[in-house]
């Protein structure tokens, strides 16, 4: 795996939009892989750093939110680590069914679920003060990654060196 | 990033809210104020227009389920417009497409 892209992101809701747009314009560029698959991740990762940044918020800690992409011949990854204190992703609590009157008292919790239906893998590590979200998209390079490129990318990198 | 929401009183006793632009954990916080507004002014019958939105995630899930929750209790309702697959597809995996009444067009949610 190498790692193509790492984001240390301050952990503040307007940031999102801006880790969305670099996570999918990435994968568009150097990814073979579907505009609908790339709207899944673009959403997944969305979710992710909702939690992360909002973990961070409870916590009151001022430390960034990490972003970090990785590419092998036939996937994709993205990394978000937090520092919000963990959770166990096995203990959530279950909404009723839609069908429920009282479905409509939960708000909140539809982004985990989210993310796991919507990338190729996910996984939920807990750390000694917070949570790695690891989620994975199948396919390989595009045939000219690269050319693609975008200019959001460029100027990231550029910005790294 | 700015969250469009225009009103729309013409199509009486509906309310149609058109949203333009990008719902997340940064933006939902201006549609849920708006939606609160509405319905404190006695609105009871919103529309919510989606088909400017680009984005959506479960934060705007959550403040629409909340907004219908808030109007039903008030014997209103509150409808969606969206014919984008993208965006439909974020009720569809979380099944709230059984909850929301989600219409082709403007014309259509507020044709009864």
């Amino acid at each position: 795996m190498i790692v193509a892209l790492e984001l240390a992101v301050p952990a503040s809701p307007e940031y999102i939009a801006i880790v969305r747009l670099v996570v999918s314009s990435l994968a568009s560029g150097r990814r073979n892989l579907a505009d609908q698959r790339i709207d899944d991740l673009k959403l997944a990762v969305s979710e992710a750093c909702t939690n992360a940044i909002e973990a961070h918020g409870r916590r009151g800690t001022d430390e960034p939110v990490t972003v970090r992409v990785l590419e092998a011949d036939e996937r994709m990854e993205v990394e978000i680590v937090d520092h919000g204190g963990g959770f166990d992703p096995d203990r959530l609590p279950l909404h009723p069914p839609v069908t429920d009157p009282s479905r409509l008292d939960f708000e909140r919790g539809l982004g985990i679920p989210l993310i796991r239906t919507l990338v190729d893998l996910a996984r939920f590590e807990r750390l000694a003060d917070g949570t790695k979200v690891r989620m994975v998209v199948f396919g390989g390079p595009a045939d000219d990654a690269g050319d693609q490129t975008s200019e959001i990318i460029r100027a990231v990198l550029a910005d790294g060196e | 990033m700015e969250l469009g929401l225009e009103v729309d009183d013409s199509r009486s006793p509906y309310t149609v809210l058109a949203v333009k632009g990008e719902v997340d954990v940064y933006t939902a916080p201006r549609l849920r104020e708006k939606l609160v507004e509405l319905a404190s002014q006695g609105r009871n019958q919103i529309i919510v227009d989606l088909e400017g939105v680009e984005f959506l995630d479960s934060t705007g899930l959550g403040v629409l389920v909340g907004g219908l929750k808030r109007l039903r209790s008030n014997d209103g309702d509150l409808g969606l417009v969206c014919t984008q697959a993208r965006i439909l597809k974020v009720f569809e995996i979380t099944g709230l497409t059984k909850v929301f009444t989600i219409s082709g067009s403007v014309d259509e949610a507020t044709a009864s």
